[in-house]
């Protein structure tokens, strides 16, 4: 298998979650709508004389979304029209953006490589085809709620070389455009869409393939790991037998978690893209970008290392705490309470970490109960272990039949007698502590 | 003979009560009766216009009828853009510029007919049939707004609109003998025109005089939230100014000198027109033809129409994408001989492998006559030119001929891809077939004020007005 080694770029789509959608004043919430078609006006509709006109707020959402990626921000950008036919494209174009996109060359660091970012642009969304039997006729029923929803498209160099590298680069994408709040990202709803093209080369080689698989329908990041692992099995099988994998379009299937042909992709298709002439040509002043660079909040790298200098946890619990932007807010809301004081300094910032790490359920203490909780189990372990082992006495007098079943290898019952040392101590005591005097005096 | 009224005589005289709403729309009605028939100018009516009309006295516009080139879009009436493919369409929402013509007290009368999808400069292309030029009915009436222009030259209605996206307000405003003004690009909102060429589209006032456009270019001109293509630029109050003549302009003679012009009739008008500024205190030039950019000179027009072929055709290929058969009414299959042919030729010139070739190289050329313009313009205060080689054709004339309008629009195509404003008036009548010339003057962008001045000083002075006698 080492001979061989897989290539992977991916294009993912995202949709904003502005106010409004990308060419007109409608609501996006594609999602929320409660039927087909209320959210929908003439330009969305793509009806005769109808125009489109940015959204701004989607743009500097773009922008951000390259300046955190550490892209650059292009001085010139426009939107061009990319022609196909759908009956859920209302116009008989997509707007997007061909050769000037407003951001290039960026980069996402993961532990199995960085992956190089090519272009991230902004384009609208389709409609969405319904397929449904009417007074028993197939038909297929057109819903435009969601036709025109800014949608960004992030486009990777092929620096991808494995499932596993693959879904921790999305990892950390989703991480990032959910600390930005540019996007809801929902992979089950397809307000995040995954798709990776795969093709596997000798080691040895350093050209690229010259075909690739693009697989399409993915929801989760297991099924683009998943589908890559898939595919590169099925390539170097082939390539083994001196075949040359088909250029094509795959689907993901779930409940076989592998992949199936869908159309084949010889020819790349010709969108006959143009400048859209509705739209006129958008500079970016280098204020304008500073503006965008100065709302960005610390990113999950930076906050990352910050977390590990300045509150001394170490890596691994950092990252926990920084995954999502909520519970390291979270954190640093307690962080900054304990040290409020001098009673409630004696909480190190890592007992925090993982006090909230630990826990199972999502926290609803607030940070002030929660400083309060670990004060007090501060308290109950500085209690006087003479005083512990005297509780643990009195309690083993009693309990035999405890004992009993406890030397017969029923483990179950030190948490037992743990809790029966806890009453008789008044709830004090560090129940770790009473356990290994417990073992002790147990054998 | 109230229907002959122009523009300004009509608000003045309704405002004065020297007659009523009711009067002034007999007797349009019984005009419309008489001849819409033969001249077949409107695709569709308003029968509650009276009504309407009776509440707006106290507004700018009146109450006075205005006739609308069927693709901007109504609420009220149909919007068919002359195409079989939206026969019945009743749109969901209103043009900015109706709209705001409503809002100026302006009544939708009927809407005109044009030539399918705007594609064409004689009328003859309307999937309803050709319109007739009311001056002399052996004759086409130009196009695409050609229905616009008719109905102010057999005075079915006080004043009209239509769209230019290279000559097609201005050379139907010639041919009827009317006056037709294409506003800079960007100076009018697109917004619920029927898209054609989306990058030189421009919506402009048709009527009986200068003043009578200037009125309604007033009331239409100005940006608009919902078109991205119109800046925020004040609109010029062109009617107070439209009295300052030309002293101290600087005027350039253009293609007068160019070897299918040099003896035509039209040629000597406008270098009548020229003496005559010249009279009133301008300064008055000839600009040499160049075949390269030169200072001083005006780049050869014959490229402009490959430019314009080209460009439009992509954008009307793009724009016309979404009458995909699964609205609208009628599927692809009743798109005419014409729109078809742009389809595939624009599909063509956008293709891989021949985008570079045409459309991009389009684009270039293009550049290079803005160029020009911006340079001529740091020495010019306008241009003048005849609005089209000659005289108005007959009809049949554009039947197999796919660059009719081309050539008939050559000399408006420069300023028209370079969204320069424009305005014709009549500076000739032929006695004998009762047919008309027009004198095109340009302006630099945003400048519409000039032209404006020189074209009601060129009309007060000169008898080629048909309805100077009601002035």
């Amino acid at each position: 298998m080492n001979e061989y080694t897989t290539i992977v770029g991916m294009e993912i789509h995202v949709e904003l979650a502005t106010s409004s959608k990308m060419f007109c004043g409608c609501i996006n919430d594609p999602f929320g709508a409660t039927k087909p078609n209320i959210y929908t006006c003439p330009t969305c509709l793509g009806m005769p004389g109808a125009l489109p006109v940015p959204n701004a707020k989607a743009i500097e959402w773009t922008i951000k979304l390259g300046l955190a990626l550490g892209c650059e921000i292009q001085p010139y950008s426009k939107f061009d029209r990319k022609h196909y036919f759908y009956p859920d494209l209302a116009k008989g174009y997509q707007i997007s953006q061909y050769d000037l996109p407003f951001c290039k060359k960026g980069i996402v660091k993961t532990l199995l490589g960085d992956v190089r970012i090519q272009r991230v642009h902004l384009e609208e969304d389709t409609g969405k085809l319904q397929h449904a039997i009417i007074d028993g006729k197939k038909v297929t029923l057109v819903d435009f709620n969601r036709c025109g929803v800014p949608l960004v498209e992030i486009v990777t160099e092929p620096d991808i070389h494995s499932g596993e590298h693959a879904k921790l680069f999305l990892k950390k994408l989703h991480q990032l455009i959910r600390y930005l709040g540019i996007s809801s990202a929902d992979m089950e709803k397809g307000s995040m869409r995954l798709e990776p093209n795969i093709s596997v080369r000798k080691s040895n080689v350093k050209k690229l393939p010259t075909y690739k698989v693009e697989v399409k329908n993915i929801n989760s990041f297991n099924f683009v790991k998943k589908a890559i692992d898939f595919e590169t099995n099925r390539h170097i099988d082939l390539l083994q037998h001196g075949q040359t994998p088909v250029q094509e379009t795959r689907g993901y299937a779930e409940a076989t978690s592998s992949t199936i042909s869908q159309r084949s992709k010889e020819e790349a298709q010709d969108y006959r893209y143009f400048p859209d002439p509705d739209i006129p040509t958008i500079r970016l002043t280098k204020s304008y970008v500073e503006e965008i660079r100065n709302t960005l909040q610390e990113l999950p790298d930076a906050k990352v290392s910050r977390f590990v200098k300045e509150y001394n946890l170490n890596e691994q619990e950092a990252i926990q705490i920084v995954e999502e932007k909520t519970s390291a807010d979270y954190f640093e809301s307690c962080v900054s309470l304990a040290q409020g004081t001098k009673e409630t300094a004696i909480i190190a910032p890592t007992h925090i970490a993982r006090r909230i790490i630990n826990q199972q359920e999502k926290t609803e203490l607030s940070p002030k109960q929660l400083i309060e909780e670990l004060i007090s189990k501060q308290r109950q372990k500085q209690i006087d272990p003479n005083l512990v082992r005297q509780a643990i006495q009195t309690v083993l007098r009693v309990q035999t039949k405890a004992i009993g079943d406890y030397k017969k290898g029923k483990t179950t019952v030190l948490m037992f007698l743990v809790g029966m040392v806890k009453q008789e101590l008044k709830g004090k005591g560090d129940a770790s502590f009473i356990e290994t005097e417990l073992k002790k005096r147990l054998g | 003979m109230l229907n002959k009224l122009t523009l300004v005589e009509t608000i003045k005289k309704i405002k004065a009560k020297e007659f009523s709403h009711k009067e002034l729309y007999l007797a349009i009605e019984k005009q419309i009766q008489e001849s819409n028939k033969t001249f077949n100018i409107y695709l569709s009516l308003d029968k509650q216009a009276l009504q309407k009309a009776g509440k707006l006295l106290d507004t700018p516009l009146a109450g006075i009828p205005i006739a609308v080139k069927d693709n901007f879009l109504t609420k009220e009436l149909p919007t068919t853009a002359a195409s079989s493919v939206l026969k019945g369409f009743m749109s969901p929402y209103e043009s900015t510029v109706t709209k705001k013509l409503m809002q100026s007290g302006g009544v939708v009368i009927g809407k005109t007919n044009m030539d399918a999808w705007a594609h064409g400069s004689s009328t003859e292309t309307s999937d309803f049939g050709r319109t007739l030029n009311p001056r002399n009915i052996k004759y086409l009436p130009g196009g695409s707004s050609g229905g616009s222009s008719a109905a102010i030259a057999a005075n079915m209605c006080t004043a009209a609109v239509g769209s230019e996206t290279a000559g097609s307000i201005r050379q139907p405003a010639s041919w009827c003998g009317v006056v037709g003004l294409k506003p800079t690009y960007g100076r009018v909102s697109r917004f619920g025109v029927v898209s054609m060429a989306s990058s030189t589209d421009s919506p402009g006032p048709i009527g009986k005089t200068v003043e009578d456009v200037s009125i309604l270019f007033e009331q239409i001109a100005g940006h608009d939230d919902l078109d991205a293509t119109t800046p925020k630029k004040e609109v010029p109050q062109v009617t107070k100014t439209i009295r300052q003549g030309v002293k101290g302009m600087r005027i350039g003679i253009c293609y007068t000198d160019h070897p299918d012009l040099i003896d035509k009739k039209v040629t000597k008008q406008i270098l009548e027109a020229g003496k005559l500024f010249e009279k009133y205190g301008a300064q008055v030039t000839i600009v040499p033809v160049t075949e390269k950019l030169e200072k001083g000179k005006i780049l050869k027009h014959d490229f402009s129409i490959g430019v314009y072929t080209v460009v439009q055709r992509s954008e009307v290929s793009s724009n016309l994408a979404r009458y995909d058969g699964i609205r609208y009414g009628q599927n692809r299959e009743y798109f005419g001989v014409e729109a078809k042919r742009r389809i595939m030729l624009g599909t063509f010139t956008l293709s891989k492998g021949y985008a570079d070739k045409y459309y991009i190289k389009a684009q270039q050329v293009r550049n290079l006559y803005l160029q020009n313009f911006e340079q001529l313009f740091e020495g010019y205060d306008l241009l003048i030119s005849p609005t089209t080689p000659s005289y108005a054709e007959p009809l049949g004339a554009s039947i197999g001929n796919p660059m009719f309008g081309e050539l008939e629009d050559m000399l408006l195509e420069p300023t028209s891809i370079s969204g320069l404003p424009g305005i014709s008036v009549p500076c000739y009548k032929d006695e004998q077939t009762n047919l008309y010339l027009g004198m095109n003057i340009v302006a630099s962008w945003w400048q519409e004020e000039k032209m404006i001045q020189a074209a009601h000083l060129y009309e007060s002075e000169t008898p080629w007005n048909s309805w100077r006698i009601y002035v």
